[in-house]
């Protein structure tokens, strides 16, 4: 006979405000297999959780609900309470009566409703829970971090500092991501290479990291502890042991008409090329799609191959294939960065019809010492000095409308403070509008920065949106927005407009969260495991989230994100063993098809077939394919038990029998 | 035909290349026509049919019979081809132990289409064109081919034999077919429209199984209707909606798997149009994956259980559902 211990928390007012909790203790107390059911403002409390060790010695209780928060946030804290008072901690189940009930519902009646029938489900579940023991994995002492700006550049160097081996994987032809691209960054207006480019040599010279630059994650399998990623180091042409990074090649490579994407377009650069000067690893690439010898297709016709002639090292290797690497790791860090968004949607801004319509991005590189006009800030359509220059605010940011984002971009206010004032510094003849919804500068010394571009460099910040861009014959581009204070409409003859695009998680972040099975927002930035509590945990054990790619960031809170991320990775690292999770799923033998549904859903690859001899009627035996899982890989997702035709799958803690019962009782 | 089957079967019985043959023998009435296993050409020449009326599909008899010592050979129309394939791919019958004849097939004929023309005492059918000469023991009675045609072949989807190791007569090519018309027909009904519509044909249900067995997508080796464990075994139903959720359980469990072979209409003593509830599942298969035809090779990855990257989000499935 089941004795069964029902506790309800009234989580202070959280869960009591809007849910009864007296009636719903007393309401489970006449379910079927209770012996005591009890309220207690917080049973995550000290004195809650010995009203539970009490009543599981002084009842003898077989099985204990808690009807509280969900059980991501506790379930953990109530299975050690019952292990400490002897009760095996997988007999402990969590009705969540609080983020899906109490905080979603105004009604008392119905939320008292509710959380009685869920209690009542998690009551008819622990009947059928049976005690369940937790195994132990070894950790692989290695970690990959996915991207290779300065939030990837810092997790590794930090985790390389603790002792342990790092992998970073970037896709682009360098590491260095945006930041390499930034000229100077605020509030301090220092030189962002300067910063950076000692850091990305501090990162290939480290003995631990190792740098896989031109190459990308393609497959992950395993889990925390135990994870194989397979990273395909694209072919660039040259081979990376051999090539000094001299330039020679990229001299006389006679295809010079391929747009630079590290300026972003604005100039040209060889077919072959180094990405800039202080680029890591500092080697060159091909880009086949330009390049005169591998277009064609045929790379042993004559043709071209001036590169080769000129590489005295012999690193051009135009048969060089895809590599592919399997390795094993511990944790994983996502670190894949942001993009400016693409501004084909708004054609208000004229950003396709004209050259002297530019994004922040873009600006920064017009202005950069390294950029297409050797740091002097000109228009590019005629290379001319801009007199009057306008900022638009929120370039699809802060956005209603499916046009663009509904979140504000973080950095742009900042950003543009500090390219106005750079401009007013440098050019005084310039006249600098910005126009902006509200400026946005919470942070250490950002007020004072944007009042220094308003009261010291005398910016002209006007409250309103500009409306349209047109650009005119004579070159000037007319300028029409509403100043909302003055209630004014204004048209300004402006020589450039600096759009403060709206930024957005790499497109290869996606892809990358399905291959993790981690969490996603609608915007495509990764979840963090808890807002406030575990902002660089992703939801997924052993996955990481670093800068951008977790929310819109500037680089301090990069850098401290970065840093908080290698932090928790290497407190994984330094463990030798982890505890495995034993609601694992096992399969039914008798009843096994040997179908292969399992196996292909399985995304952690934990289930294996073999052939078995089975008994069968009239002393006669019979061999059958039957699947069989391997509990170390497991992760008890359950997507096996769902596909299984026959329902020979079953989870641990999760068994189907269970999950009936629980519908039962709340259908009943 | 027939006398091409025999007299194949009986030359590869005789060569050794197989040890035993599937195919139909005649029962009670000239039209009832069951699977059935020959060991030598003596029972062949007893007993072997090959006509009008052998709708019934071999493949899923291969389930057990492949697991047996030696290797069997078995006649294949082309749907059934696409059952066989379908096992195949999960691993159900061992295909290195069956020799697989395709055979031709244009269409098969549905007796209780034929008597509900009020014609009885059936003796046996002459096709000529696209008239129907019925023997009976009153004399013969004429009808049209289409007229008496089963439904499983008016929509058929394929003339194509997808697995097989030689062929009797020509192959065809997979055709196009009005198979989702009914389907769209009941898409087009508002909800309680629909839901009128399977009521009204589902509480026909007895409960035979009929479907269930004969079906070569239903093969588990303990099904979830006998397993006492599974919550939802084989009882007598405790409310009248339960039939309906047999059918409906049913439906999901060969989702994604059911080659419509429309054997299970076929069988249903109360002619529940079960096929539908297949056809609905295969046509939101292609829609919302792409065109899959379940059988239709053994390596392609079934949309259910692949997940990739360009898969529809669950919310597109969900709304498609909000009137």
């Amino acid at each position: 006979m089941q004795k069964i211990g029902v506790f309800v928390c009234h989580c202070g007012t959280n869960i009591a405000a809007t849910v009864d909790v007296k009636a719903v203790a007393e309401a489970l107390s006449h379910e079927s297999g209770v012996v005591i059911s009890q309220d207690y403002q917080y049973m995550c409390s000290e004195a809650g959780q010995n009203l539970i060790k009490d009543a599981i010695r002084e009842n003898g209780l077989t099985g204990v609900v808690v009807c509280s928060c969900s059980p991501r946030m506790h379930e953990n804290t109530f299975r050690k309470a019952a292990a400490a008072a002897g009760l095996n901690p997988y007999l402990v189940e969590i009705a969540n009566i609080r983020e899906q009930c109490s905080w979603i519902h105004k009604d008392i009646a119905t939320a008292t409703e509710k959380a009685i029938i869920l209690g009542r489900a998690a009551i008819a579940k622990v009947q059928l829970n049976t005690p369940l023991t937790a195994g132990e994995s070894p950790v692989a002492k290695r970690a990959l971090v996915i991207g290779g700006g300065i939030a990837g550049i810092q997790t590794a160097l930090d985790i390389a500092e603790a002792g342990f081996e790092v992998d970073i994987v970037e896709k682009e032809a360098t590491i260095g991501g945006k930041m390499a691209q930034i000229d100077k960054t605020f509030p301090t207006l220092d030189c962002a290479a300067c910063i950076l480019t000692p850091k990305m040599v501090e990162a290939s010279q480290n003995e631990k990291i190792t740098i896989h630059s031109y190459s990308e994650v393609s497959a992950v399998k395993g889990f925390i502890g135990n994870f194989t990623a397979t990273i395909k180091k694209k072919r660039r042409f040259v081979d990376e042991t051999k090539c000094t990074g001299c330039g020679a090649c990229t001299e006389v490579c006679p295809m010079q008409k391929v747009p630079n994407a590290f300026n972003l377009g604005l100039n040209n650069r060889g077919a072959v090329y180094i990405p800039f000067a202080q680029a890591v690893p500092k080697v060159a690439t091909i880009d086949p799609n330009y390049c005169l010898k591998l277009r064609k297709g045929d790379v042993n016709e004559k043709v071209c191959g001036k590169c080769a002639e000129a590489c005295t090292a012999g690193a051009i290797n135009y048969h060089q294939q895809d590599e592919y690497i399997e390795q094993k790791y511990g944790a994983i860090v996502v670190a894949t960065g942001y993009n400016p968004i693409k501004l084909d949607k708004f054609d208000e801004f004229a950003y396709n019809q004209c050259a002297d319509v530019v994004t922040s991005l873009e600006l920064e590189r017009l202005m950069n010492a390294a950029g297409p006009n050797g740091g002097t800030l000109l228009r590019p359509s005629d290379k001319t000095h801009p007199h009057k220059i306008v900022f638009v605010q929120c370039v699809g940011s802060r956005c209603d409308d499916s046009k663009g984002k509904p979140y504000c971009s973080k950095i742009c206010c900042m950003y543009t403070a500090k390219h106005a004032m750079l401009i007013r510094e440098k050019y005084p003849d310039t006249e600098v509008y910005v126009f902006y919804i509200d400026v946005r500068t919470p942070g250490k010394n950002f007020d004072e920065f944007y009042r220094r571009a308003v009261e010291q460099y005398n910016v002209h910040y006007i409250k309103g949106m500009v409306g349209k861009v047109t650009p005119k014959s004579d070159g000037k581009i007319d300028v029409q927005a509403s100043d909302l204070l003055s209630n004014e409409q204004l048209h300004i003859d402006a020589d450039m407009v600096v759009l403060a695009t709206a930024i957005e998680p790499d497109k290869t972040a996606r892809p990358l969260a399905t291959m993790l099975t981690t969490q996603m927002d609608t915007n495509d930035f990764f979840t963090e495991a808890h807002a406030k509590l575990r902002p660089v945990e992703s939801a997924t054990a052993g996955i990481f989230l670093s800068g951008a790619c977790q929310g819109p960031k500037d680089i301090p809170e990069t850098v401290a994100q970065a840093s908080a991320a290698a932090s928790k990775a290497i407190g994984l690292l330094v463990k030798d063993s982890i505890t495995c999770n034993p609601c694992v799923a096992h399969s039914n033998e008798l009843m096994c098809n040997g179908c292969s549904a399992c196996e292909k859903v399985c995304p952690y690859g934990a289930i294996t077939y073999q052939d078995k001899e089975f008994r069968t009627p009239y002393r006669t035996t019979v061999m059958r394919r039957v699947a069989s899982v391997n509990p170390a890989v497991c992760q008890g997702c359950g997507a096996c038990t769902v596909a299984c035709p026959s329902g020979a799958m079953d989870l641990n803690g999760f068994s189907n029998s269970q999950i009936m019962a629980e519908v039962d009782a709340i259908c009943k | 035909m027939q006398e091409a089957i025999i007299s194949r079967a009986k030359q590869l019985l005789a060569d050794g290349t197989v040890n035993r043959v599937i195919g139909w023998k005649r029962g009670e009435f000239a039209y009832d026509i069951t699977p059935a296993i020959f060991e030598s050409p003596e029972e062949i020449d007893a007993d072997f049919v090959y006509d009008d009326f052998t709708s019934a599909n071999v493949s899923k008899y291969l389930v057990k019979e492949s697991r047996k010592e030696g290797k069997i050979l078995a006649f294949l129309k082309t749907c059934d081809t696409y059952s066989l394939n379908q096992l195949t791919k999960e691993h159900r019958v061992d295909r290195d132990n069956i020799y697989v004849v395709g055979i031709p097939s244009d269409g098969k004929l549905d007796v209780e289409k034929i008597k509900a023309k009020g014609i009885t005492g059936i003796t046996g059918v002459e096709r000529n064109g696209d008239i129907l000469t019925v023997k009976t023991i009153y004399g013969d009675e004429t009808m049209s081919v289409a007229d008496a045609m089963s439904n499983k072949c008016l929509s058929c989807k394929s003339k194509k034999h997808v697995t097989y190791d030689e062929l009797i007569g020509e192959d065809g090519e997979v055709t196009d077919t009005n198979r989702f018309d009914m389907v769209e027909k009941l898409e087009n009904m508002t909800s309680q429209e629909r839901y009128d519509f399977w009521r009204n044909e589902l509480s026909k249900c007895i409960r035979c199984n009929a479907c269930r067995n004969v079906c070569p997508a239903c093969t588990c080796e303990n099904c979830v209707f006998n397993n006492p464990d599974s919550g939802v075994e084989n009882k007598a139903a405790a409310d009248s909606f339960e039939e309906n959720m047999f059918h409906i359980i049913r439906a999901f469990h060969v989702a994604g798997r059911c080659t419509d072979c429309g054997e299970c209409s076929r069988v249903c003593p109360q002619n529940i149009p079960l096929h539908l509830l297949n056809r609905k599942f295969i046509k939101d298969i292609n829609s919302l994956y792409g065109e899959y035809q379940a059988g239709a090779d053994t390596t392609s990855k079934a949309p259910l259980n692949n997940y990739t990257f360009d898969d529809c989000e669950a919310s597109i499935v969900h709304e498609r559902g909000v009137e």
